[in-house]
């Protein structure tokens, strides 16, 4: 789960980052996004950067879901007869919500992808023009792109805060002044990947970005 | 206090099971929540019921015999306190108290609110001790011990074994109690030479026996009634980590 979960965290780093060259105009945006078909060129053919990303994410992204079903499988099996009294919850909701959520979050990552790497949910849809792809996209009659696109990302944050916090424990953060420092990076971590997230779209909103 | 319990009655192993209502009067709020169903098995007894079998045996907090679910909570809502050592002054007149027992695959309901916690047995068998025989206590300073490990092996150590972290705990994972055992050796010299076998032979014995894995919730450090704290498990995934990277193998090998 850590060793996975760290290379889709490097992914988001990096689109949130990239996400953010949409505040530098139209030109350099989809300058960048075409950037992104050309890295390795000449080394390697246009666009195999761009595949060989999609394979490992998508091979980190299968492994992450496996592992996750092979907890919650053996955690059903582990408690044969329920609670007549249900357990109280004594720690962070964002524990207990990693399975579900990370269900929403895979579904996001679906529509996402037809919304704006594909264009075919996406109002203009034209691959040559992805800046005009996401202002059409969460123009503000389109508010519901944005709501849901701000609820996946919530999600997204609670999935963040417990699974950066967990990743740092599984590879063995052991003392209890360590474990208030990766709670504590953790969550700020969470926060700042989802405000770099959500300004984007929120930008186009507020016709900032148009 | 007048309350209502509503307990989990299962005549045997193979028995279904059911929650059952008794309405219990004039509860003295000093008593201890064990006193509480004594006097209601005085009543069941005198009425020709059988009495609620329920585990116990120091009554003072330090065997690890009692373990009751209390409305959903391990050993009650008083943190850091086993069963036997709630008091009724806890609740409130006029409460319904509902009483289950551990719910886990790897501790069998034997009777009512008694379950088999064999699996801890087998998991300290798989490790849980230090083979060579190492006499009486030391002279203390023959042997330094830095003062952070000491304490942090004697936290370690104040695990009495009850199961509240697996009844707790949503994935059912045995994991706090594993990480006291074995982190109350790999912190002291005694425990240094089977450190990396032992740690491997007792997370092989807890999914064995079996529990559910551990995601780092933080349930069972919350309802464990001696405060073993949640970076234990910590300590165990380094020893676990250094273990399958430098040698593997079982106890003793
Ligand atoms: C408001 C937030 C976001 C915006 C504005 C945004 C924008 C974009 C855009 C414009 C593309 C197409 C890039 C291109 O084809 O050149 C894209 C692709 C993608 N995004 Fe996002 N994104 C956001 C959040 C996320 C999140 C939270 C995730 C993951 C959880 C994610 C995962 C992806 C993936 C997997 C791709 C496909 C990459 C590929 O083509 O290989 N995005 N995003
Ligand atoms: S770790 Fe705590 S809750 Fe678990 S068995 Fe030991 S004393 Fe009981
Ligand atoms: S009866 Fe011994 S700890 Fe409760």
């Amino acid at each position: 789960m850590a060793v996975t979960g760290i290379i889709l965290v490097l992914f988001l780093v990096a689109h949130m980052l990239g996400n953010l060259k949409i505040f530098t105009g139209e030109t350099s945006f989809d300058h960048y996004a075409h950037w992104l078909r050309e890295i390795g060129t000449p080394l390697l053919p246009s666009t195999w950067y761009l595949w060989i990303q999609r394979a490992v994410l998508t091979v980190a992204v299968l492994a992450h879901i496996a592992s996750a079903t092979v907890l919650a499988v053996r955690a059903r099996a582990a408690r044969p007869v329920a609670y007549a009294h249900r357990r109280k919850i004594h720690v962070n909701y964002a524990a207990r919500t990693m399975r579900w959520g990370g269900v929403i979050i895979l579904l996001f990552v679906i529509y996402h992808i037809l919304d704006l790497t594909s264009g075919h949910l996406n109002p203009q849809g034209d691959p040559a023009n992805p800046y005009g792809n996401v202002v059409a996209d969460f123009a503000p009659e389109r508010w519901y792109v944005t709501l849901f696109y701000t609820l996946a990302l919530v999600t997204l944050g609670f999935h963040l805060r417990h699974g950066a916090f967990s990743a740092f424990r599984s590879l063995g953060q052991q003392t209890p002044a360590g474990e208030r420092r990766a709670r504590a990076a953790a969550l700020v971590f969470a926060v700042v990947l989802v405000g770099g997230y959500l300004v984007v779209p929120f930008a186009v909103l507020t016709g900032l970005v148009a | 206090m007048n309350l209502t319990l509503r307990i989990w009655r299962q005549r045997g192993p193979q028995d279904k099971g059911r929650m059952v209502t008794y309405p219990i009067q004039d509860v003295s709020p000093d008593m201890s929540f064990l006193e509480m169903l004594d006097v209601l098995n005085e009543r069941l007894i005198l009425s020709g019921e059988e009495p609620v079998a329920f585990d116990h045996d120091c009554r003072e907090g330090i065997c690890g015999m009692c373990s009751l679910m209390i409305n959903g909570e391990a050993h009650g809502p008083q943190r850091g306190t086993t069963a036997c050592q709630l008091h009724m002054r806890q609740f409130s007149d006029g409460d319904t108290i509902d009483i289950e027992p551990w719910r886990a695959r790897a501790f069998p309901v034997v009777k009512d609110l008694v379950v088999n916690r064999n699996a801890f047995d087998k998991i300290i068998a798989a490790g849980g001790y230090i083979t060579a025989p190492t006499g009486s206590a030391p002279e203390a300073h023959s042997v330094p011990v830095a003062k952070n490990n000491a304490d942090a092996a004697f936290e370690s150590a104040a695990c009495i074994g009850c199961g509240a972290c697996v009844a707790a705990c949503p994935n059912g994972s045995g994991m706090l109690f594993t990480a006291a055992k074995i982190t109350q050796l790999s912190l002291l010299p005694q425990g240094q030479p089977e450190r990396y076998t032992r740690v491997i032979g007792m997370v092989d014995a807890h999914d064995e026996a079996g529990f559910g894995g551990c995601t780092n919730i933080g349930e069972c450090a919350a309802a464990c009634p001696k405060g073993i704290p949640l970076n234990t498990i910590g300590r165990l995934n380094r020893d676990y980590l250094k273990a399958t990277a430098k040698r593997a193998g079982t106890p003793g090998s």
